[in-house]
């Protein structure tokens, strides 16, 4: 399917599922299968964009990914190591290789540090540098993100929620990673300051040739910074595919629907919202066969019982795939 | 007119901003001291608390080893002396109060009472250190245990479980009525006091330690240093800690209050601190009996006591307010 020597992460069924417990001792009465079977894989230097709505697990896959989750099915290579059957030492060395942005700039900072320490503190911990050696890397670091090192004392409360952005790109970056999970990194921000981190994380994607995985549920984030974009429904893939082709064909009915929720910035433009029916369906609960029959426009009698299966759209090599029985 | 003296405070406040906007640096120490300073109250409770510390430190030295107030001198001469009155012609020279005035008065045995409130707060304030001392270290152990490590599974029960139980169980005796069981069974000494409130009142500090722990947890900057590869060990003592402990230590100055007035309550009613101590809360009990004839044996250390439990309160709630950043605004 894909030139396998090439990619950097390879994620192959991929499944969390959360207990639920209830009850006097606790039994589990039922799972929220918050991420169920998601297949994909990144290339270097690649940024894959993975969008869909609030709680459809776009989080968990990043967090299940980089371990910080324990997931509960499913195969995770990077760089050819399978990162599950990592043991704790060795997990300590490969996360140097993969990090992750938060959404959140206010809660990602311990403030009872200054930002220098934060910054320092992972290049102290893996002994990569110390003394003047450290304080002219972390120097650099401040400069690479457009921070002055001469803030480095002070704590992050001081700062505005893009400059404590700025300080968690730095923290991320301090380890030299090869890929990085940028969890709503900007969602957080203003428009304008948007913009700027955007153009930050691009730049430095090009000087260090990381490659992201970019969380979010903007669709103009994505289109400006991804490759390819993946788009999840209810704990399962829709569609992947290369950016452009995903907005300017998309295939699936919810990929269309979301693209068509998507202003443009054109006031004659006609409308040509897709209005779906009903609401987003629990995860503890996801209905039969197709996860989007209930809701979708164009429904048959298998969706409601078959789950989808991938389907390439045109040549495989372009990587255009999609869950939907209308192209199987 | 107006505009123009806006315009050059602005402008000095725009001067004192860095090229980054950012105001003049300020520590987390910094800006704690300039919020506690303007709460006057706070203020007041602090400086009565150094007033006491510092008496209570010179009364040690004063009453026990260079005797220059002794409390436990028996003037049958002059018994039920009120306060600020000299000693009678008739009493025996050598046992005269320091200055030659009764500050405080004196009991029904003639004892110097400023003298025995004088060593009475050291007694007070170390039985208030010390048992708080010992609460904060079980609380914090019991509560960080069960917040971090609380989804471990022990057999059939989590540790969180077991802990918690632990602590409701520890929480229905009425705490008061349990020290006094305790204190009656136990041979009677100032550490056993100390030990026993210790003992008993640690739960509030445990479950406070816990739901810090539990929502600490749960931050991004904890998540992102396990992302990082930090250890486990330097997560929960440099980041977790730190962050859990400032609310947990207002409730400590709260702590040390309740315990000397536990202590009190339990020399009042003869299980506590046993003579020749004189703490306040003896003095208070052995005053009890002659309110009408001798109303300072009464007042002196019922007022010490409200006194130093107020301050103590107050600098507790400053402190509150001074180290929550949600409560500085208003």
């Amino acid at each position: 399917m894909t030139d396998s020597t090439k990619s950097l992460l390879q994620v192959t069924g991929l499944k969390k599922y959360f207990p639920v417990r209830s009850g006097l001792f606790s039994r589990v009465s039922a799972w929220v299968k918050a991420v169920d079977d998601v297949t994909f894989h990144l290339n270097q230097g690649e940024t894959l964009g993975l969008v869909g709505e609030s709680g459809c697990g776009k989080t968990t896959v990043g967090r299940s990914i980089l371990r910080l989750m324990e997931p509960t099915a499913g195969t995770v290579t990077f760089e050819g190591k399978d990162v599950l059957a990592l043991s704790s030492k060795e997990l300590r060395q490969t996360r140097r290789r993969m990090q992750i942005i938060f959404q959140d700039p206010y809660s990602s900072l311990n403030p009872r540090m200054t930002i220098g320490a934060i910054v320092a503190e992972p290049l102290k911990i893996h002994e990569i540098a110390k003394g003047q050696d450290l304080q002219d890397q972390v120097n650099q670091l401040f400069i690479r993100v457009g921070l002055r090192p001469e803030h480095q004392s002070r704590y992050p409360h001081e700062f505005s929620g893009g400059q404590r952005q700025r300080v968690g790109i730095a923290r991320a970056l301090a380890l030299n990673p090869k890929f990085i999970v940028c969890d709503e990194a900007v969602s957080a921000l203003d428009v304008s300051i948007q913009a700027q981190i955007l153009n930050l994380l691009r730049d430095l994607q090009q000087e260090f040739h990381l490659s992201y995985l970019f969380i979010t549920h903007d669709l103009n984030v994505v289109q400006y910074l991804a490759d390819r974009i993946a788009v999840m429904y209810v704990g399962k893939f829709a569609e992947v595919a290369p950016a452009e082709d995903l907005f300017a064909t998309p295939k699936h009915p919810y990929t269309q629907a979301l693209l068509s929720a998507n202003p443009v910035p054109d006031p004659t433009a006609p409308p040509k919202r897709i209005i779906l029916p009903g609401d987003v369906p629990s995860p503890l609960n996801p209905p039969a066969g197709c996860r989007f029959h209930p809701r979708c426009p164009d429904v048959m009698d298998v969706c409601k019982t078959v789950e989808p299966k991938l389907t390439q759209i045109g040549p495989p090599e372009k990587g255009h795939q999609v869950w939907c029985h209308l192209y199987g | 007119m107006n505009h123009s003296k806006t315009g050059a405070s602005l402008k000095t406040k725009v001067a004192s901003l860095d090229a980054e906007g950012l105001a003049p640096q300020e520590t987390p120490w910094e800006e704690f001291l300039r919020v506690f300073t303007k709460d006057y109250q706070a203020l007041f409770g602090f400086w009565v608390l150094v007033l006491l510390l510092l008496m209570a430190l010179t009364g040690k030295v004063l009453t026990e080893w260079w005797v220059v107030f002794d409390p436990e001198a028996v003037r049958l001469t002059d018994k039920f002396l009120p306060p600020l009155s000299v000693p009678s012609p008739d009493s025996i020279p050598e046992d005269r109060p320091f200055g030659g005035i009764y500050l405080m008065g004196t009991d029904e045995l003639g004892r110097d009472v400023f003298a025995r409130m004088f060593q009475g707060s050291f007694v007070s304030l170390s039985i208030g250190f010390v048992a708080v001392g010992i609460s904060l270290g079980i609380g914090i152990l019991l509560g960080g245990l069960s917040g971090f490590y609380g989804h471990v599974k022990l057999w059939f029960i989590t540790v969180d479980t077991l802990i918690m139980r632990f602590t409701d169980a520890m929480m229905c005796f009425p705490t008061f009525f349990l020290i006094l069981t305790a204190v009656a069974l136990l041979p009677p000494s100032i550490y056993t006091i100390m030990i026993i409130i210790g003992l008993f009142s640690w739960m509030g500090t445990a479950r406070f330690v816990r739901a810090e722990f539990l929502s600490i947890r749960e931050q991004d900057y904890v998540t992102a240093a396990k992302a990082l590869g930090i250890p486990e060990g330097r997560i929960i003592f440099r980041h977790m800690v730190p962050n859990a402990l400032a609310p947990v230590f207002v409730s400590a100055t709260i702590g040390v209050a309740s315990a000397i007035l536990t202590e009190s309550g339990l020399s009042f009613l003869g299980f506590g601190v046993p003579p020749p101590y004189a703490t306040w809360g003896n003095i208070l009990s052995d005053g009890k009996g002659f309110v009408f004839d001798a109303p300072w044996l009464f007042f002196i250390p019922g007022l010490a006591i409200f006194l130093v439990v107020l301050a103590f309160n107050l600098v507790g709630e400053g402190l509150r307010e001074a180290l929550n950043p949600k409560l500085r605004s208003r």
